[in-house]
């Protein structure tokens, strides 16, 4: 009886297992395989969550698709949902990566910064892409774009649209990526509408539908018209949405979420960039290098406009997309003041990256405070 | 701020509280259930997901609220079912089995819902006021405006309370927890009653999953528990298996959120940090103070919780 019962646990044990890797981590085995290997520019893709998060790595996935197909001849395989807070499952997926013949490998969260240099050092003949960090190595390149300057477009936007001049927008984490994000909408919004201020609620999330939904209804409580923001899910869309107010996604175009409230988004567009890289590695003109895209490259850019966005927005987002585009001018570009009116870039000078990439104030127009740590 | 804004906000942090606190509450009075049965299902995050993700597909494709409820009742007792036959029929370890429920239901969960993410509920579940009720100044805004889940809850809880308290089998029940062998020779059939709480538990944890994707987001995204099952869980101990306090519990750990948000909008910053270890400061906080006033009280844990019955090894 005894023994009897202990083979039963152990089946069960083994289903439950079974069932395991077919259900969770399963998704990572998924692979593009074309028909044999016969002959393909083989490259890879490392995602931190699931292609259907239907934001971040939904991005990148359309991205890979572009790559596929503008170069018929390369095959991209995919790696779903791999956990970037830790070094073991993004090194073991690296290294089987670079044992199947991969040739080049995007790996696209933050997270994987370390775990990618390692791995890289033995593999020489590889070449490694890491997405938003800042470590690089003879084989190992950094790339990221200028979201700052699609959001300071869609901040035009919704100074356009404001009735109440009061603009929610919820953000995720006060890092100096997401402070940045704010300050540039703001500076948008208010190039169009001086009168209009910024009301910032922090979620202290990048995934959770119902809170983030939550704090966009907060902010729609407080007055709000419009709600932008910087978190993964469409939920402050759809409280937008059932308030009958507008929205700002972000990520990917989030009006499938909320289609009467989602005036535009701010959207990575990855395509481009993967076909010029991949381009560069098979003509062997790659070097290593850390890239920050600019919206000229088209790394970055607005989702349509809503049928609700009237024409003349059109026009005044596209002449502030031309000035930017250009090169001439950039988003934070003084004079810029912080909140207690202070001048903190000076008439004609232009922010560095280095400060932009340590931004830890808010611009005059934001309602909000950044905690302290 | 006048007098009547400052009573808005209190309405608003209140009313949202109710509405955050139910898929909460609905997972702890499922898990409160198997619990006094004697045994721990750590499983509630993967039982709630599963529901959510059950609930909504059925929502979309019969475009029908009511018929998604029905799926996520099935769909979480029969994750729930599995839990019971791991530790009743072949008892094995409650905290084991109840944590790969979470995992599995995780990843299965994202697995069916792939192609329903971003799909929207052509009939979501919405506010209904409840006609003279919600006219009350104060009290009617905070719990009689809103959707028919909510409303559920309010006769579920009462009526589990007389279940558990005055009524035969609900005695039966907390014997059951209590002291199984004895259960036993009143004739208590233990692992059948078992098997029944704990599937009735994975129903209510499904509900409280569906709660989130027909009712308060509706929509599906993997993951859109983020968490909450395990605050259902803690959130049993500091109700002390009291359906009643857990009703309060949920509105109050609900209610810790929305607080923290509206705050924000007023200019007031409280560390999240702190928001976030809030439930589980509570919930040490009343069982300090139970065991303070009385340290051989056994805060209404069952007293064979997470323990195996076995006939012959009384």
């Amino acid at each position: 009886m005894k023994r009897f019962r202990g083979f039963l646990v152990l089946t069960i044990v083994f289903i439950l297992a079974v069932a395991l890797v077919t259900a969770g981590c399963g998704k990572k085995q998924e692979e593009k395989k074309e028909a044999g290997d016969s002959g393909k520019f083989k490259v890879a893709f490392m995602y931190v969550g699931p292609v259907g998060d239907g934001g971040y790595t939904y991005a990148h996935d359309q991205g890979r698709k572009y790559l596929e197909e503008k170069m018929p001849d390369v095959q991209a395989t995919i790696v779903e949902s791999v956990p970037d807070t830790n070094a073991a499952d993004p090194e073991r997926e690296l290294t089987r990566l670079a044992e199947e013949g991969n040739k080049v490998i995007f790996a696209t969260s933050f997270g994987y910064m370390d775990p990618t240099i390692n791995v890289a050092k033995k593999y020489p003949n590889v070449v490694f892409m890491h997405c938003s960090g800042f470590k690089t190595a003879e084989n190992v390149g950094t790339y990221f774009g200028r979201m700052y300057q699609a959001r300071y477009l869609t901040g035009i936007v919704a100074g356009k649209t404001t009735k109440s001049n009061l603009i929610g927008y919820v953000g995720a984490y006060p890092i100096p990526e997401v402070v940045r994000g704010i300050n540039a909408f703001t500076q948008g919004v208010r190039s169009v509408n001086p009168k209009a201020k910024v009301k910032v609620v922090w979620t202290n999330t990048w995934y959770d539908p119902a809170k983030e939904k939550e704090a966009g209804k907060t902010l729609l409580d407080a007055g709000c018209d419009v709600i932008a923001q910087h978190q993964d899910t469409p939920g402050p869309q759809q409280a937008a949405e059932e308030k009958g107010k507008f929205g700002i996604g972000y990520n990917s175009d989030m009006s499938k979420f909320a289609p009467k409230a989602v005036l535009t988004s701010a959207v990575w567009n990855w395509g481009p960039y993967y076909y010029n890289t991949v381009k560069a590695v098979r003509e062997k003109t790659w070097k290593s290098d850390q890239y920050w895209g600019p919206m000229s490259d088209n790394i970055v850019g607005l989702a349509p406009f809503g049928p609700m966005v009237p024409e003349d927005v059109n026009k005044v987002v596209d002449e502030a997309k031309q000035k930017i585009t250009s090169g001439q001018w950039d988003v934070f570009t003084g004079p810029i003041k912080d909140q207690s009116g202070a001048v903190k870039v000076p008439e004609g000078q232009k922010m560095s990256d280095k400060d932009m990439l340590s931004f830890d104030w808010f611009v005059e127009g934001v309602d909000g405070s950044i905690p302290k740590k | 701020m006048t007098d009547t804004g400052q009573t808005n906000v209190l309405v608003l942090i209140l009313a949202t509280a109710v509405t955050a606190g139910t898929p909460i509450l609905y997972a702890a009075l499922g898990e409160l259930l198997t619990e006094r049965s004697g045994v721990i299902n750590l499983g509630v995050e993967g039982m709630m997901l599963i529901g959510a993700v059950s609930g909504f597909m059925t929502a979309v494709v019969f475009k029908n609220p009511w018929a998604g409820v029905a799926a996520a009742l099935l769909a979480g007792g029969a994750v729930a079912l599995i839990h019971a036959f791991l530790t009743i029929t072949l008892r094995t370890n409650q905290v084991v089995s109840g944590l790969a429920l979470t995992i599995f239901g995780t990843g299965l969960s994202g697995y069916l819902g792939k192609s329903f993410i971003g799909l929207p509920l052509p009939v979501p579940f919405t506010s209904r006021p409840l006609g003279m009720l919600s006219e009350i100044p104060f009290f009617g805004p905070v719990f009689f405006n809103h959707d028919p889940l909510v409303y559920l809850t309010y006769l579920l809880v009462p009526a589990l309370w007389v279940f558990i308290y005055k009524m035969r089998p609900g005695m039966h029940l907390r014997a059951l927890g209590e002291n199984p062998s004895a259960a036993d020779s009143l004739g208590v059939k233990v692992f059948l009653s078992r098997y029944m709480y704990v599937v009735a538990g994975g129903m209510l944890a499904g509900v409280g999953g569906a709660y989130l994707s027909l009712a308060y987001a509706p929509s599906w995204l993997e993951n859109m528990t983020a968490g909450r099952g395990w605050i259902a869980v803690a959130l049993v101990i500091f109700a002390l298996w009291n359906p009643l306090r857990a009703m309060v519990g949920a509105y109050i750990f609900g209610g810790i959120d929305a607080l923290g948000l509206r705050l924000q909008v007023l200019g007031v910053m409280i560390p999240s940090f702190f928001l976030q270890m809030m439930p589980y400061i509570f919930t040490i906080l009343v069982l300090v103070v139970v065991l303070g006033k009385n340290r051989s009280a056994r805060t209404g844990s069952p007293g064979a919780l997470g323990i195996p019955f076995d006939r012959e090894e009384r």
